[in-house]
């Protein structure tokens, strides 16, 4: 059975969603490239309805209505410091629609080489292959539900860990590395066995297997990691689908997931750069022992209050805000940006520099500034505004440490060495606003503490720029 | 020992070596402090506040020199006083030894030693003694005071309700200590300020303390103020010229001058011609303060102040800093008492242990013992260090710049052609084992994958949770599979298969949805 539409939709929909994915690459464009991925998702459903998919197509309407009006309440609902969560739970149900479809090809196939009539439209599909194409196709279920599962766990766990639900300490069981690589060596084993057999067990078994990589690999990846994680997460979502498109024949599902998967490798590989380490390292988890001592700080941290800050902010003409974690445990944004509203209006120049791996999200921080009003154009990157530090009176830290580390750059010995960093330390003041003398998460002491330029202006961050604002109307 | 500080004989001089704060100081070091009676009045210092600071007030010159074995004053010894000296005593002051042969012979004559506090190396280990600059400072300061006090406007910019001032406009020739401090005081009553030296490192300097640094369209290596110990040194002719050619661009401009241009041991540089006085605008000002070197204004008088015949006055004091009386007598007493902490390595035994050995004293004693010992050997310290040469990044040619862009062409041309082999041999492989249905889905994949990878890396970085966001929604298109098989005959693959679908309808929604919410937010200033 042909099905000319639904081809000739699918065409258009792929267009769509690439459209949708380079509408992405300036702010004002993104606005009308959500569109785009909104009509290409429902065209791309509607043809299915209509085409090959037309058993029970209320069921699925009803079905679709009612996951919608979740969706939609969710979003709604969430607060943008919790979009890292978001973004990983989602992950979890993609992998896990991966690993349910790849069962059911598996059934069906079952189902049609054992003799029974096929039944539904992948059903024929499966009745006309020759027996090379049915161990491809084997191949194929076996790697989506792989990879669906080993996405499904592995967001679930980055769910727990960002939302705070399990600690966020890279905590690996006994044995480390080598339960993973026994498990994929199961995992293959059971292919192997599966495509001699034809078993559901082996299935079964490698799912298992699966289960556990994704669960064991994010445990022993820490909380700082997690863009690298979210992002390598969206990647093999991407290419679940696109395994099971595969499995299936349907090329929509080949050309989405590749995409997908394509974009979440090369955030992974951006934020991989940003933080100066290798892919691999990152996923075996933390940071590797080095060559020699650290480099002993010498000097002491001195504090200093409200009245301070707010009149080095009175007396400065240009001012560079550097927001990381911590302003968003904080929910410090609002009051970040109504102190940015107020020493706008005072006729001093303003901006925000954004290291890449500042949050737990790629792209976090800035989602953040938008949230509470501040205007993207004085939000900049790393490398636009880098130069810029020496020409500037103030920086004002909030919440962010290892990418302000000056330390990436000075000492050889250091875990971060080689890192690009924001040089903050070269601006004439760097205030620092930080809960506690504690180490950043990679526990590296921070030079720039300890600098004659650097003054650590202690407490909560929301709290402590809510001080400010009573102090510069 | 005793220490004492005579009254200054000069006319018009204000200042006093000693005040009754460094006396104190110099009490602990374990110093007698004599001072001869009214010796501190003029600059403010009484002699009931001597004594109570400890102090022995002495009558008469004559008594005092006698008493005291070491002699702290301000001015150059006249001939009467170092006939006063004798071999065990010490004499610090300002001597100009360049000048004045005839006092260094006499003090050798006396065997006496005597510091010339202008010889104080300039190093930063002295700078705590260096005299110069700190009355060289309040000169600055006051050079600045005196032409407001000639000059009949405001500095600063003013639009009042009766009407609108502009601002004074100032050029200080030569940015040492004095050019240094004029600028600060011009710039901080409001003045536009421009500086001139003939050193090009200072125009940093020059520009931290708020003025505008006058460069010449000069070509030539100039000399390195380091060289001679962060003084001036004196410049070619055709610099000169082109120095000079600036000033007379810039004289109908400008309402007070401020010069104080010297070159160590001699006649003050004329900078400031007769012509440029000529085109100055009527109530304009100029301060020479250079004046007791000559000047470096043609029609500047030693000590006195004049108006030429087109109304610009020109002011030719040499007693700047005895006009700040009090303020240069209070730094020039600590200066000496610095001098004499050196002179005292004991600490608090009141002892002079005079030793040659010591950059800062041997450079500043002029005459040791009977001897003259002026010039000083160079200090071992540079004062200075040397400017580095400015790495200049090596200009390539149009040639070698062809040949780079070539090079790193072909360095890519190579990098793709090799990719796209790989990837085509590797791609003809998998087509040489896999039937056609599969290669043909294979392609499709593949070439996604590229699509992929070129529309991605447009994305801009601050929309990456965006992407994201976006990503989750589009890759729930596994739903397609899902609706696909939910027409199955079998049960269990209905319910996985409603399963699916209801988790993708989830995230198409959510996803999405999340999506707007967060580009709605992004806004331009």
């Amino acid at each position: 059975m042909e099905f000319g539409f639904t081809t000739a939709a699918y065409v258009v929909a792929a267009v769509l969603f690439i459209l949708s994915l380079g509408g992405l690459s300036g702010q004002e464009s993104a606005k009308r490239a959500v569109w785009y991925g909104i009509f290409g998702m429902a065209l791309a459903v509607f043809a299915t309805l209509i085409g090959p998919g037309t058993g029970l197509w209320l069921l699925s309407i009803i079905l679709i209505a009612a996951g919608g009006i979740i969706g939609m309440y969710v979003a709604k609902k969430v607060e943008m410091t919790e979009m890292p969560q978001l973004v990983a739970a989602m992950h979890s149900l993609v992998g896990l629609a991966a690993v349910f479809v790849g069962y059911n090809a598996h059934f069906t196939m079952k189902a049609v080489t054992s003799g029974h009539d096929p039944h539904g439209t992948f059903a024929e599909l499966v009745a006309h292959k020759t027996s090379v194409e049915l161990s491809i196709l084997s191949v194929e279920l076996f790697l989506g539900v792989f990879i669906g599962a080993v996405t499904f766990t592995g967001s679930v766990i980055a769910y727990g860990k960002l939302a705070g639900k399990v600690t966020s300490k890279a905590e690996k069981l006994p044995g480390g590395h080598i339960l993973n690589a026994s498990a994929a060596a199961i995992s293959v084993l059971a292919l192997f066995w599966y495509m001699g057999t034809g078993g559901f067990f082996p299935l079964f078994l490698m799912t298992v297997c699966a289960l556990f990589i994704g669960y064991h690999l994010i445990m022993g990846i820490g909380g700082a990691d997690m863009p690298v994680v979210v992002s390598m997460l969206n990647s093999y979502s991407g290419w679940a689908a696109a395994a099971i498109g595969f499995s299936l024949g349907n090329d929509l599902l080949i050309v989405v997931g590749a995409l997908v998967g394509s974009s979440g490798a090369i955030l992974s590989y951006i934020m991989c750069k940003a933080m100066n380490r290798s892919f691999v390292s990152v996923i075996l988890g933390g940071f590797g022992s080095t060559g020699g001592p650290a480099m002993e700080v010498e000097g002491e941290q001195i504090a200093i209050d409200a009245d301070g800050v707010a009149g080095a902010l009175e007396d400065a003409d240009s001012i560079i805000i550097v927001p990381g974690y911590g302003m968003a445990v904080a929910q410090a944004q609002q009051n970040v940006a109504e102190l940015t509203r107020r020493l706008r209006a005072k006729g001093k120049e303003v901006r925000f520099a954004i290291h890449p791996v500042a949050g737990r999200l790629p792209g976090h921080m800035n989602v953040l500034l938008a949230e509470a009003k501040v205007p993207y154009d004085i939000v900049l990157e790393m490398d636009e505004i880098n130069e810029d530090f020496p020409e500037t009176d103030v920086v004002i830290v909030i919440g962010s440490n290892d990418i302000v580390n000056p330390a990436a750059q000075e000492d050889p010995n250091s875990p971060i060495a080689g890192m690009p960093v924001l040089e903050v330390w070269k601006a004439k003041q760097v205030f620092v606003s930080k809960r506690g003398q504690g180490t950043g998460y990679s526990g590296i002491e921070n030079p720039l503490f300890y600098k004659d330029n650097t003054r650590m202006f202690y407490g909560d961050a929301k709290a402590s720029v809510g001080e400010l604002l009573n102090r510069i109307s | 020992m005793k220490i004492g500080t005579p009254k200054e004989i000069a006319e018009g001089e204000n200042r006093v070596a000693m005040t009754p704060d460094s006396a104190k100081a110099l009490q602990k070091l374990g110093y007698d402090c004599l001072v001869e009676a009214g010796a501190g009045v003029k600059a403010g210092f009484a002699d009931s506040v001597y004594e109570e600071a400890g102090v022995t007030v002495v009558d008469g010159a004559e008594a005092l020199w006698a008493q005291a074995d070491v002699i702290a004053k301000v001015r150059i010894p006249t001939t009467e006083e170092l006939e006063r000296l004798t071999p065990e005593k010490t004499l610090i002051t300002f001597f100009n030894p360049g000048g004045n042969t005839e006092g260094l012979e006499l003090a050798k004559a006396k065997g006496a030693n005597v510091i010339a506090m202008e010889m104080v190396p300039r190093i930063s280990r002295a700078q705590k003694m260096d005299a110069l600059s700190s009355m060289a400072n309040i000169a600055g300061y006051r050079a600045v005071i005196e032409a407001g006090n000639n000059f009949g406007r405001f500095f600063t910019g003013q639009v009042t309700a009766a009407g609108k001032v502009p601002p004074a406009k100032v050029l200080v020739v030569g940015a040492g200590v004095a050019g240094l401090a004029a600028i600060g005081t011009s710039t901080s009553l409001g003045a536009i300020t421009y500086a001139f030296d003939v050193r090009p490192e200072v125009a940093e300097q020059v520009e931290s303390m708020g003025a505008e640094f006058v460069y010449l369209d000069f070509e030539e290596e100039q000399v390195d103020g380091a060289a001679t110990g962060g003084y001036a040194a004196v410049s070619s002719p055709e610099f000169r010229e082109a120095q000079l050619a600036k000033f007379r661009e810039l004289a109908p401009e400008v309402d007070i001058v401020i010069t104080t241009a010297l070159i160590p041991n001699r006649e003050a540089p004329k900078l400031w011609l007769a012509d440029m006085v000529a085109a100055m605008k009527p109530g304009s000002v100029i301060v020479d303060l250079a004046a007791e070197r000559g000047g470096n204004v043609e029609g500047t008088v030693k000590d006195e102040k004049v108006v030429t015949e087109n109304g610009v006055t020109i002011v030719g004091y040499t007693d700047f800093p005895s006009r700040m009386a009090t303020q240069s007598s209070t730094l020039y007493a600590t200066n000496i008492r610095h001098m004499m902490t050196d002179l005292t390595p004991g600490k608090t035994d009141g002892q002079v242990v005079h030793n040659m050995e010591d950059d800062v004293i041997r450079g500043a004693t002029v005459a040791y013992q009977g001897e003259i010992t002026f010039p000083p050997p160079p200090p071992k310290t540079k004062a200075i260090a040397a400017q580095k040469p400015k790495e200049k990044a090596p200009e390539l040619t149009p040639e070698e710049k062809r040949a780079a862009e070539v090079a790193a062409f072909k360095a890519q041309t190579k990098q793709q052609v090799t990719l796209l082999g790989v990837g085509g041999v590797l791609l003809l492989a998998v087509g040489l084992v896999a039937p056609a249905s599969f290669m043909q889905h294979f392609i499709v994949f593949v070439l996604s994958v590229f699509v992929g990878f070129q529309v991605i890396w447009n994305v801009s970085h601050s929309l990456h949770t965006p992407l994201m966001a976006v990503t989750n929604a589009i890759s729930s298109i596994i739903i397609l599979g899902a609706l696909m098989q939910i027409g199955s005959g079998s049960w269990l693959v209905i319910i996985l298969a409603a399963l699916s679908v209801f988790m993708a309808g989830i995230n198409i929604f959510g996803g999405f949805m999340v999506t707007r919410r967060m580009l709605a937010m992004f806004q331009k200033s």
